[in-house]
Formats: structure tokens, C-alpha cells, sequence
């Protein structure tokens, strides 16, 4: 295995149809190991890729591979249960359960079956990098937005997804949140080879953390590639007007 | 000045624990708790599998359920009475004028109200607590317990409505329990019946109660509604 090359998930066709065709991606293929920004304007189609492959939505066609194998909500149930335990999605607005901090981190390892001994100890790590260690015993409810953001980013990651999709994760939190976040995202990729996907409007975040950079518009990837040829030399219009923030929408 | 009169009787019958009033108020707090209790082993397992799916597959089902949710007493009575009175399917049992009968006409009255609720309830957050558990690797049981979990609240609001709900109500219990004396007579039908006979000290003194009693579940209603904060009082 070789991070960087390995290819983690790949879409075929695949589209979403509601009233109208809102995605229809040909292809798309990540690579282990990455972090990769979904960019476009609003109505593009980002978040609806996103829900697909965390299969909280049907395709309405088209295949997705993940870790090699295809997956399907209707599939088998143990295969999409396996496929989910994977993989994790954090929300724009992410739901913290009623309990304490520390009980929402360990959600999902208890979902795993870990050790009470190793919920333990995953717990009070995540916490202290999220920089909520102090927090732990506190009610989820009581937390600010940014401090939301945070806990819910902890207990994405606390299970070791091998891919994890953030959907515009810092939309509306001031800059020392951002920063953090960020910071957290890239300390991941580094120290874990988690691949990543990110959601976001904001052009210079992607383009701080990311990459490789996919641009959607209107339902399907325009283009692909390392971030700063997005950036510095898009070949379709489309991207270029997009990151030269000359795009209406 | 009867008013005045009845309530200071009222009074002294509910501080010397006057014993007739003392059976009427335990029977109606037996057999009402009773039913509400079966009527949650009930209401809420169902009122969540219909939260848990999507409203356009259980639309029947939840128009049945607003519409019995405002059941009247007397029908939830005659229905009962048709099934257990001697000519009745389950005439056998010689349910018929009995504390069981009362509550299971009870019952018939707080499922549709505790399922209901409960489903609107789940129905509310439910989507956005079955994604959030699904994208931590909750498998199918684990989701639906969260669900469950996360709408406690409205689940205690719907059974304090329930027991609300059949609390105070006259009609059914009336039917099938027939108000005797020392075995079916409960609060509500007490209160008729003495009311009726000029007898209005004992009429107040339990009326007082069953609002004393309506109070405290409303306490409650709310301290449930507001996300159990705040406390009861």
C-alpha cells in the first residue's frame, strides 16, 4: 500500500435526481491519504456528494467503490454497516446528543465496541486536541458553536475513519475556531493519513489545507487537481472565473 | 355562601383523610396510573416506529392516530362495554363493572395521545439524530435507541398528557365501571354522582384534588417540554 497513490473511493456515474438531476459525476477518484477540497458555488452539488458516500441517500444511479469494494444502501446490511464504520461525515451544524461532552465523543467508539479502558483514553486525547479537556464533563447543550464544531470533530475522528467528509465545517465561526479547526484537519492528515474531504465555500481555505482541489458547478466536477495548479492555472473557465471570485451565484 | 360553605367542608374532609374520599382518590390514582403505564408499553414503541419512518409511508396510519386522539370518552366507553358486557367477544372474562374494564377503557383513550405525541416528537429531530448516529457507524438497533434517547423529553410530555388525559375524564369509566360504591367509584364519576344528590362538600374536596392533581401533571408537562430544565415547579 502506498498513501498518496491508493485509491480509497471512486464514483462511477453516479447521480442524484430529486425533481430535476441535481449531481451526475462521470468519475472521481480519491486517493489514500489526501486532503481534498470540494469547492464550487451554491446548488453545485458538493454536499449531495457528500451524503451519497456516507450513504445517507440513495444514488438515483451509478456505482461507488469504497475501500474497493462497492457499496449501496441497498445492499447488504452488514456491507453498508461495515462501509459506515469506515468512514464519517461532520455537519455544517453538527447535532451533539443530549449527554456530556465526553459521552458524545465516545459515541462512536461504543458503537465499535471498544474497551471501556481505550473509550477512556481516546476520549481524554481527542479532547485535549480539540482543546476541550476541560469540558468533558460538561452538557453538550451549554457549548458555543465553535465549541460544537470541536467536539463534534473530535468524535468524528476519535474511531479512525479512513476517510472523513467535512461539509463546510467552519461556516460561521469566527477566526480562532477556523484557525484551530484547520490546524486539527492537517495535524490529522499528517499524523494519521486520514483522507479527507472538504466542503467549503471559501476559496482560501481550500487552498490553505487542501491538497488537491475538485471544483463542481452545477452538479458535476469541472475539474480536478493539485491545489495550487487550481489556483494558479485552471484549464476550464468555469474554475478559473470561480477562483478569480468572478462567478455570481 | 354554598360555595364558600363547601369548599371549607371540602377541606376538613381532604386534612382528616376522610376514608371514602381517601378509596375514591386511590382507585382513580390505580387504575388511571395502570392504564397509562400499559398505554406507554404501547404507545411508545409504536409512536417511534412511525417517527423513525418517513412521513409519507405512515400517512394513514398518523391520521388515525389524530383522529383518535380526540376520541370521546363516552365512545372509548361504549366500545369497550360492546366487547367485554356479557354478550360480548370477551364476555367470558366477567370484566364488565370491574376496575380492569376502567382501565382498559382508559388505555383505549392514552395509546392514540401517547403515540401521536411520541411520533411527532421523534418525527422532529428524529432525521437529523438517525443521520448524525449513522455517520458514527451506529448500526440499525443502536440508531433507533438514539433516536429514543434523544426524544425522552417528548416522550415524558406524551405520558403525562396520557395520564392527563384519563384523569379526568367521566364518560368511559362511567360505562364500564358503573360507579359502585367502594369498586369502581373514582373521582370524576364521585363527582357526578354527588353533585347530583346536593352533596357538595365531598363533590369539591375531590374536585380540589383532581385539580391539585391536574397541576402537578402540568408541572410536570412542562418541565418535560421545556427539555427537562428549569425544574418542575
Amino acid at each position: 500500500m502506498v498513501f498518496g497513490r491508493e485509491i480509497i473511493l471512486e464514483v462511477k456515474n453516479l447521480s442524484k435526481v430529486y425533481d430535476k438531476e441535481v449531481l451526475h459525476i462521470d468519475h472521481l477518484a480519491l486517493r489514500r491519504g489526501r486532503i481534498y477540497g470540494i469547492i464550487g458555488p451554491s446548488g453545485a452539488g458538493k454536499s449531495t456528494l457528500l451524503r451519497l458516500v456516507n450513504l445517507l441517500e440513495p444514488p438515483s444511479g451509478g456505482e461507488i467503490h469504497f475501500l474497493g469494494r462497492p457499496i449501496s444502501m441497498n445492499g447488504n446490511v452488514s456491507r453498508t454497516d461495515a462501509a459506515r464504520r469506515e468512514m464519517t461525515l461532520v455537519f455544517q451544524k453538527p447535532l451533539l446528543f443530549q449527554t456530556s461532552v465526553e459521552e458524545n465523543v465516545a459515541f462512536g467508539l461504543k458503537a465499535r465496541r471498544f474497551t471501556r479502558e481505550e473509550v477512556r483514553a481516546r476520549v481524554d486525547i481527542l479532547l485535549g486536541k480539540v482543546g476541550m479537556r476541560e469540558f468533558a464533563g460538561r452538557h453538550a447543550g451549554t457549548l458555543s458553536g465553535g465549541e460544537a464544531q470541536r467536539v463534534a470533530l473530535a468524535r468524528a475522528v476519535a474511531f479512525e475513519p479512513a476517510l472523513l467528509l467535512l461539509d463546510e465545517p467552519t461556516a460561521n465561526l469566527d477566526p480562532s475556531n477556523i484557525e484551530l479547526i484547520e490546524r486539527l484537519i492537517l495535524d490529522l492528515n499528517r499524523e494519521t493519513a486520514m483522507t479527507i474531504v472538504m466542503v467549503t465555500h471559501n476559496i482560501f481555505q481550500a487552498r490553505r489545507v487542501a491538497r488537491e482541489v475538485i471544483f463542481m458547478h452545477e452538479g458535476r466536477v469541472v475539474e480536478t487537481g493539485e491545489t495550487e495548479k487550481i489556483f494558479t492555472s485552471p484549464e476550464d473557465p468555469r474554475t478559473k472565473a470561480f477562483v478569480e471570485g468572478r462567478m455570481v451565484y | 355562601m354554598l360555595l364558600l360553605e363547601g369548599i371549607i367542608e371540602a377541606f376538613s374532609l381532604i386534612f382528616t383523610l376522610d376514608p371514602n374520599l381517601v378509596r375514591i382518590v386511590l382507585l382513580s390514582l390505580q387504575v388511571s396510573l395502570l392504564a397509562v403505564v400499559f398505554a406507554t408499553l404501547a404507545g411508545v414503541p409504536l409512536g417511534a416506529y412511525l417517527g423513525l419512518k418517513p412521513p409519507e409511508r405512515t400517512r394513514f396510519v398518523s391520521k388515525l392516530l389524530y383522529t383518535l386522539m380526540g376520541l370521546p370518552p363516552v365512545v372509548a366507553g361504549l366500545v369497550i362495554y360492546l366487547l367485554i358486557s356479557r354478550m360480548g367477544p370477551l364476555g367470558f372474562l366477567g370484566l364488565l363493572y370491574s376496575p380492569t374494564a376502567m382501565v382498559m377503557a382508559q388505555f383505549a383513550l392514552a395509546v392514540p395521545i401517547i403515540a401521536a405525541l411520541t411520533m411527532i416528537g421523534i418525527r422532529s429531530k428524529g432525521k437529523e439524530v438517525q443521520e448524525t448516529a449513522r455517520t458514527l457507524g451506529a448500526g440499525r438497533f443502536l440508531t433507533a435507541w438514539t433516536v429514543v434517547r434523544e426524544s425522552r423529553f417528548a416522550i415524558f410530555g406524551a405520558v403525562v398528557t396520557g395520564l392527563g388525559r384519563v384523569i379526568a375524564e367521566v364518560g368511559a369509566v362511567m360505562i364500564v365501571g358503573g360507579n359502585i360504591e367502594g369498586h369502581t367509584r373514582v373521582m370524576t364519576t364521585a363527582i357526578v354522582l354527588e353533585t347530583g344528590k346536593g352533596n357538595f362538600e365531598l363533590a369539591l374536596g375531590l374536585g380540589l384534588i383532581l385539580l391539585l392533581i391536574s397541576f402537578f401533571i402540568n408541572s410536570l408537562l412542562h418541565y418535560f417540554q421545556g427539555g427537562g430544565k428549569g425544574g418542575v415547579w
